[in-house]
């Protein structure tokens, strides 16, 4: 397998490998020398024409980790910002020898399109495009989530996790869905209908607009952000009531199992869909998916671009 | 892969030879035909000669560092690991005390990554007191060019500095790449490049015993 572009270039027995090879990466990196020589001499571009804090830098630590030479492209204050398409950028990558080209893009399916245009010889890792997918959200997260709920081995068989909030506008809740499905977990979707996908019948997940009758059996919840910036339309009535029904607060957290886990992607909006009580509390393992995304990122990395591609997964 | 598959057929092959028909050592006791080429497996050292061995290098282990509470035993996987473990727990019993045991994986610093197909990590086990200013045996089953050897000691320095790095291994078999040598040996097992040397461990394969496959010197 050359691309990461969707969880669902991924069978379960790989997604295991990726998450297996980031609990050795973790290991790794905890060392007094967290560098490591594996893709020494190869050249991995951050080309983001989306802003992103969290995913780029985690990225561009995983590959300075691994001694990748990197380069951080971003829209603003480049050849993007001036209108140019995306086959001449990618062109533009390939003549500067990118091994690895991680996309985040605005638009869902740019990924898909960079690895399926033949502009480039490298790999191309989906990190997050339009409202589409963002794979190594998904594998982060099903990582937090093995690591604290499943003994850090093995599947997700048996875990109940909740995703909440805007699945319409998610990414993050297209991936997780699917990744953790394959992995044996229950997945219930909760948000007002407004901000539920077409369709959403046929994904393999339970729906409710009940947020509170869902919380005692679950073992994971993952908050998803308001995404202000994808909103053309009135969702919810006020930011107030979105709150009140879909927020999580230490109330609300109260009413999980003891041991279960608040997750969310990032960045947070504080007093909207998460209170900073909750945020802040011992069940949140924010900060911690942070640096777990590190070692992912380095997992898929070596996975996807230190061998020879021919026999990749093999 | 291709090795296994080839055991079995030699194995349920119907023209299979017996030991002794064309070679008369008692070591090539296999010898079989596929696609008109000739596989000889020889029986290299069986469980009782690997026990001796391994009980031998035990002991000079302990008599190198002078017993065992300066050393680190670490284990390169899969089966430098199985070894490792034996080692310890035959040291622990000659000594009567505990010893320091763990696994290294190598993989992220192996030489040959951008030729081969990625392969899973392995687990990495550092033993409670680590590497630093001790004595680190570190074990592998077959001492062959040296570059596992080479990934290792890079390995090591990742996780501090030891006083001193030692090497023991089951089998020698020559050809090496780089200017690297054990300290302590199983076997030498002189063999030419195109033979390969197969190591089967109770633990991982279900019974003790090392082969030589292919073609003779």
């Amino acid at each position: 397998m050359k691309h990461l572009l969707s969880i669902n270039d991924i069978d379960k027995e790989f997604a295991i490998t990726i998450l297996d090879t980031a609990a050795e990466m973790a290991k790794v990196t905890e060392g007094p020398v967290k560098k490591l020589p594996t893709l020494r001499g190869k050249t991995v571009v951050n080309l983001f024409a989306e802003d992103s804090t969290r995913t780029r830098i985690s990225f561009e630590a995983a590959a300075k980790r691994l001694s990748a030479d990197v380069i951080n492209f971003t829209a603003k204050g480049s050849s993007i910002s001036k209108g140019e398409s995306l086959k001449d950028t990618a062109q533009t990558l390939q003549a500067l020898g990118a091994d690895a080209v991680v996309m985040r893009h605005p638009a869902s399916g740019a990924a898909h399109r960079l690895a399926q245009g033949k502009w480039i010889n490298g790999s191309v890792i989906n990190a997050g495009d339009g409202t589409h997918e963002h794979p190594s959200q998904a594998l982060l997260d099903a990582y937090t989530i093995r690591k604290h709920l499943a003994g850090g081995t093995g599947d997700l068989a048996g875990l109940h996790v909740v995703i909440v909030g805007d699945i319409l506008h998610s990414r993050v809740a297209r991936s997780n869905v699917l990744l953790l499905t394959k992995l044996g977990a229950k997945v219930t979707l909760v948000a007002p209908p407004t901000l539920l996908p077409h369709q959403v019948e046929q994904w393999p997940v339970k729906v409710s607009y009940d947020f509170n009758s869902v919380l005692p059996t679950v073992d994971a919840v993952i908050m998803l952000r308001i995404q202000q910036e994808r909103m053309s339309d009135l969702y919810f009535p006020s930011e107030r009531e979105y709150s009140t029904l879909f927020g999580i607060d230490a109330e609300r957290l109260s009413l999980t199992k003891p041991g279960s886990i608040l997750m969310h992607p990032g960045p947070m909006n504080r007093g909207l869909e998460i209170s900073a009580e909750a945020a802040d509390s011992e069940q949140s393992v924010v900060v911690e998916q942070v640096a777990n995304g590190v070692s992912i990122r380095m997992a898929i990395l070596y996975l996807f671009i230190a061998g020879s591609q021919e026999s990749v997964n093999g | 892969m291709g090795l296994e598959a080839r055991r079995r057929g030699s194995e349920g092959s119907p023209d299979i030879h017996r030991s002794g028909d064309i070679l008369p050592t008692r070591s090539f006791n296999d010898l079989s035909r596929e696609a008109g080429k000739e596989i000889y497996m020889s029986l290299a050292l069986n469980e009782s000669d690997i026990n001796r061995a391994l009980t031998r290098i035990s002991h000079e282990i302990l008599e190198r560092n002078s017993g065992s509470t300066e050393i680190t035993i670490l284990g390169i996987p899969t089966r430098g690991a199985h070894l490792a473990q034996r080692l310890a727990s035959i040291i622990e019993s000659i000594e009567g005390t505990p010893v320091q045991v763990g696994t290294l994986d190598i993989t992220l610093h192996r030489d040959d990554l951008r030729l081969r197909a990625p392969r899973a990590l392995m687990e990495t086990v550092i033993p409670t007191l680590g590497v630093e200013g001790r004595t680190v045996v570190l074990v592998d089953d077959v001492l062959f060019s040296g570059r596992t050897i080479r990934s290792a000691l890079d390995a090591i320095g990742e996780i501090g500095r030891p006083v001193r790095v030692q090497l023991a291994v089951l089998v020698d078999r020559g050809h090496r790449e780089l200017p690297i040598k054990a300290d302590f040996v199983g076997k030498n097992l002189p063999t030419s490049r195109s033979q390969s040397v197969k190591v089967s461990l109770r633990e991982h394969d279900g019974v003790d015993e090392v082969r030589i496959e292919g073609e003779s010197a």
